[in-house]
């Protein structure tokens, strides 16, 4: 892992196409701009987390005797 | 051909009923073929892993409860997939359904995509914060019925 620090307005960089851009640093919060070319795949930690754990709980749906008939038209 | 189920037993699936994930579910990356079985009740369907027999999703068309759904991805993610159309897309949501029943959740936030065309499928990543992971598909369907009328 790369640990380093910016200031505001400072850069990253990541391969010749990826640009992360410190915008705003107000307490613990941190604003960023991502530029990207739009094949990465780019998203908060805990959407990530959270499609993983519902994959999981989806996993281990209690399959009852017959599943429920939804009333579709 | 002949496979083993977590839900119906040994089936008898055609090999049009197989896809392929070659990056699996986010949590399971190890599990990259299944089939889509249709459930005994409709509109559920099996996506039943050949790989672990006891590795089973449900699913359910996301469109059939809420017709607002709208997913905005990128034509260089779906490529992955060798998505040249829209036409070629079929959408799954994952159903979660606890242990008491109720309630019956569908995943909106990260649908499987399937390109019908040469059956490669993938679990995309909904950035719209509308779509959330746990959708009560009954009383969202209510709540549909209700504003119609």
């Amino acid at each position: 892992m790369l640990i380093l620090s910016r200031k505001t307005n400072q850069k990253i960089r990541i391969n010749d196409d990826i640009e992360i851009t410190i915008i705003d640093v107000r307490g613990d919060q941190v604003k960023i701009g991502i530029t990207a070319p739009r094949s990465v795949k780019v998203f908060r930690e805990e959407v990530y987390i959270g499609i993983q754990r519902e994959n999981e709980a989806a996993s281990k749906s209690t399959v009852p005797k017959s599943l429920p008939a939804l009333p579709f038209r | 051909m002949e496979i083993k189920t977590k839900a119906l037993g040994v089936i008898s699936i055609e090999r049009e009923q197989i896809i392929t994930l070659e990056r699996g579910f986010f949590g399971f990356p190890k599990y990259h073929q299944f089939a889509l079985i249709d459930a005994e009740q409709k509109p559920f369907v099996y996506i039943q892993s050949l790989e672990e027999q006891n590795l089973s999703f449900i699913a359910i068309d996301p469109f059939l409860f809420r017709y607002d759904y709208e997913l905005d991805i990128e034509d260089a993610i779906l490529s992955e997939i060798g998505v040249e159309s829209a036409a070629d897309v079929l959408v799954f949501a994952l159903v979660t359904i606890p242990s008491e029943g109720t309630p019956i959740t569908a995943n909106l936030q990260g649908p499987l995509i399937i390109n019908k065309k040469n059956r490669q499928a993938m679990q995309a990543v909904i950035n719209d914060p509308q779509w959330k992971t746990k959708h009560d598909i009954l009383a969202e369907m209510n709540t549909r019925e209700n504003t119609s009328c």
